[in-house]
């Protein structure tokens, strides 16, 4: 299965991939800014992610919640998300509203600030908190997304700091902490919009001449600090964290290539061979042979600057001992490294990753955001169409190989959770 | 860098619900085919009429564990070869009890659909039932429950229901059930289930993707045509509400930085004819982003990351329930906002643009939400499950677009119900005890999270 790419630049050095397809009247629209997490200053943690709250805020020709409004109208739905390196924007709608989505987009990308007051700041950063407490603070494991990074990154690294941010960062963002974002990082120069589905490309490409050409290119960027890490940890990390949990969880990190990178590829298909299916060797092992799992997980966090972390995931069952399950889960590590992945295992996992592919590819939606990350992080949007060829050129040889090299005790980092007792519920 | 001007639409490309071809097999499985060549893709989906609801009480679960073990050993193959053998051919199937049905479900490439359809065939027909593995998927639902207890989202939901329906009533029960009702299954009973509940005469077939209506029809006529039970369906009991006045009940979780917030009744089935007007009043109320309860209690208030409100949809009458997870100190404050919305959506009729907003919404978006073969499947299923009329998507946003303000307004007064609402939250009891009773909820009741209604003696 082939998708269609056409990529081009506007002088301003947005970068625009056109991917057509009407097999149904809906047309993608999706940007993604390259900044994230790890381009917020120290002292603001957790301003990427307010920023895009920020965003459905109105621009200078939309007013406040009729970002979400206009959208909704014409039968249309949207988001955005941020991670630690990017933060996307989309919207899908029925296809004759295309231009509505690009419009929006391009008030908000040109002219936010005129849109901003303290008012709207400040009700963002309740909700954002809010978001904290409800996905963080009161879930169980709820910290595991920043405890297992701030692990596994030095403290002086751009990954290492917690992406929701802490409370007190949250309080102290500014309207000029927005403003500045903005100008450094909000810039067509420092973007992708990507168009995929129902559309016709000589109007679509008029359209986005239309609305994005006039926005000027940014004035440059800060360099990100130095991704550059030793390739391995050199020597086991380990934190215990006490919970409000029922049952042990153990996550067991490996710094391994950064994706995209010949060896990462291998370290994708481990992870499915680990841990993608009820067949895979750890749900196999840990939750139907010992039953001594409830889950059994591992993937990649897809990092694509320096390094990227491969990690196994179990939740153990309620009432298993930690070092119970600490020690099932390195000893299956410690006999893949013995004797290696199976060709059986090898095909189950790229079949597996084969319909997962295609089958994630079915919406304009889930087709936009691929190639808006490939042309973010490759450099090619249409590097895209290679994947499935990648993972299959995966060797059982070059698995065992990995194994091996880079799921050595000295290259991983343990991030286990304890259930502890929690004070006596009072009952009326 | 001026801005050009808001640009207008232009004119909607037609979009038809792709065609839907029915049959039935010789054996009685209503079939369905919904060609989608675009992708090799198929998604095929097995409907069975043996919901949860219709298990016994004291079995409660029996459905969902059936259902979990199907595919663990048909024939000659123990579950581990079962499970190999459909991640070989690049799937894995998923199999789950709802209240109405049971189904099974797997997505395959178009070269590997017969093998894995054979696979599948032997799960739903002869499934083995291996005692172990019977017992390894109980108490898996087990652990899941004890899980539960320190998760306050899920506990919410399930001690809402807990409480609103009888404490007879297997609507006052999990669809999983309880502790007490799954330590009582076991092997005997799910076969006994299956025996009793699974067969063709209660069987729809779905093939959804890069398949003809012809290839579909022979496929499933050489896997499943020989399948012979005398299962049968049995009827949809009545749901029964504990008490009707307004009560609330606290759960407690010491030192939670928020509440869990559910706050509903009753509803109305799904074959309800206000179920249109209920839908767009829904959407109103606090369906859509744009909602009056998100935008009161997330964009002007700042008390919560979203709010929600939903009605169930069963061919008994579900629940209404609204849903927000807020800061302990503003507990209060956002139950009266809510308690507000409830009221002023029957006070007076919406605005047009208020409606239109969510009709709008509601057929504009559906050519997106059918784009994978799984959702054009799910929908299927759901509209088959339900007994809706052939034509229901093909009508579907004509009959939204046409809902007014006034049907809106009669559906707010005729199915919300304030003097009967029950309000739940998970949280910080001591805290937030005193200022929920001054809302005017009723009774407050405070219980441990390990407290389950439906196990009081």
């Amino acid at each position: 299965m082939q998708i269609p790419v056409d990529t081009s630049t506007l002088p301003n050095g947005l970068r625009v991939i056109l991917s057509e397809d009407h097999a149904t009247p809906v047309v993608a629209v999706n940007l993604w800014y390259h900044v994230g997490s790890a381009n917020e200053r120290a002292g603001r943690t957790g301003f990427a992610h307010l920023f895009e709250h920020m965003l459905f805020q109105g621009s200078e020709h939309v007013g406040a919640n009729e970002h979400f409004e206009l959208v909704q109208r014409a039968g249309g739905t949207l988001n955005g998300s941020t991670w630690l390196d990017r933060t996307n924007y989309y919207e899908t709608m029925p296809s004759h509203q295309l231009e509505l989505a690009l419009w929006l987009e391009a008030d908000r990308m040109a002219r936010l600030l005129p849109a901003m007051t303290q008012e709207k700041l400040d009700t963002q950063r309740d909700v954002v908190k809010n978001e904290r407490r409800w996905s963080v603070d009161n879930q169980p494991y709820g910290t595991w997304w920043e405890k297992l990074p701030a692990l596994c990154f030095p403290p002086e690294h751009p990954f290492h700091h917690s992406l929701i941010g802490s409370m007190e960062d949250l309080t102290a963002a500014s309207l000029e902490d927005v403003a500045e974002f903005f100008r450094t990082y909000y810039t067509p120069d420092n973007a992708v919009l990507t168009i995929a589905g129902d559309f016709e490309p000589a109007a679509a490409r008029a359209m986005v001449e239309r609305h994005f050409a006039p926005i000027p290119r940014g004035a440059g960027r800060p360099a990100l600090p130095s991704m550059a890490v030793p390739p391995q940890f050199g020597a086991p990390r380990r934190e215990v964290v006490p919970d409000a949990v029922v049952a042990t969880r153990i996550l067991l990190a490996f710094r391994v290539p950064a994706a995209g990178t010949p060896e990462w590829y291998t370290a994708s298909l481990l992870a499915a061979v680990l841990g993608n299916g009820e067949g895979s060797r750890l749900p196999r092992a840990l939750v139907r042979e010992q039953a001594i799992a409830s889950e059994a997980t591992a993937y990649t966090f897809d990092l694509h600057k320096g390094s990227d972390l491969l990690v196994i995931d179990v939740v153990a069952r309620p009432g298993v001992a930690p070092d119970a399950i600490e020690a099932v889960v390195v000893a299956e590590v410690d006999r893949l490294i013995r004797d290696g992945v199976s060709t059986e295992e090898r095909g189950r996992a790229l079949a597996l990753l084969e319909t997962g592919w295609i089958a994630g590819l079915q919406s304009a939606g889930a087709r936009a955001d691929r190639l808006s990350q490939f042309a973010t992080y490759r450099g090619d949007a249409a590097l895209v169409n290679a994947e499935p060829e990648r993972h299959a050129a995966v060797t059982v040889e070059a698995l065992g190989a990995f194994v091996r090299e880079w799921l050595v005790e000295t290259n991983r980092a343990t991030l286990l959770y304890v259930p502890q007792p929690t004070p006596a519920a009072e009952a009326a | 860098m001026t801005a050009l001007p808001r640009p207008t639409a232009g004119a909607p490309r037609p979009y038809d619900f792709p065609a839907v071809h029915r049959d039935v097999l010789s054996n009685g499985i209503r079939l369905l085919v919904v060609p989608m060549p675009r992708l090799p893709l198929v998604t095929v989906l097995a409907l069975v009429d043996a919901g949860a609801a219709t298990e016994p009480v004291a079995q409660a679960g029996v459905a969902e564990l059936t259902a979990r073990t199907l595919m663990e050993g048909t024939g000659l193959l123990d579950g581990a070869a079962v499970v190999e053998a459909f991640e070989r051919l690049g799937t894995a199937v998923s199999t789950w009890a709802d209240w109405d049905d049971s189904g099974a479900s797997f997505t395959v490439t178009r070269s590997r659909l017969d093998a894995a359809l054979a696979q599948f065939a032997d799960g739903l027909r002869a499934p083995r039932f291996p005692a172990a593995d019977v017992a390894r998927r109980r108490d898996e639902r087990l652990a899941d429950l004890q899980q539960q207890l320190a998760e306050p989202r899920g506990l919410a939901d399930e001690r809402f229901d807990g409480f609103l329906y009888a404490p007879t009533s297997r609507y006052a029960r999990p669809l999983g059930g309880t502790a007490a009702t799954v330590s009582a299954l076991d092997d005997a009973a799910v076969r006994a289930f299956h025996a009793t509940r699974y067969g063709p005469a209660v069987t729809s077939l779905l093939f959804v993707g890069d398949i003809t209506p012809e290839d579909a029809r022979a496929m499933a006529e050489q896997r499943f045509g020989s399948w012979r039970t005398t299962a049968t369906a049995a009827p949809t009991p009545e749901a029964t509400v504990a008490r009707a006045p307004r009560h609330a009940v606290l759960v407690a979780k010491p030192d939670a930085p928020q509440s869990e917030l559910r706050v509903g009744h009753h509803g109305v089935p799904r074959a309800h004819p206000d179920y249109l007007a209920i839908v767009v009043m829904n959407a109103v109320l606090g369906g859509l982003f744009s909602s009056r309860i998100n935008l009161n209690l997330r964009e002007r208030h700042a008390f919560t990351y979203g709010a929600s409100s939903g009605f169930e949809w069963r061919r008994s009458a579900g629940s209404f329930v609204v849903r927000t997870a807020v800061k302990t100190e503003v507990t209060a404050r956002a139950l009266e906002e809510i308690l507000r919305e409830i009221d002023g959506m029957r006070a007076a009729p919406p605005t047009p643009a208020e409606v239109s907003l969510a009709t709008d919404y509601l057929a504009g978006v559906f050519p997106i939400r059918f784009e994978s073969t799984s959702a054009v499947a799910g929908a299927l299923a759901n509209a088959t499950s339900f007994g809706l009329p052939d034509d229901w998507f093909s009508t579907y946003r004509d009959r939204i677009r046409a809902i007014t303000p006034a049907q809106v307004h009669a559906a707010a007064q005729a199915h919300l119900h304030p003097d009967r609402l029950l309000v739940l939250a998970v949280g910080d009891a001591p805290a937030i005890a005193d200022s929920v009773a001054a809302q005017g909820v009723g009774p407050v009741t405070t219980v441990a999270a390990e407290y389950d209604p439906t196990e009081a003696r």
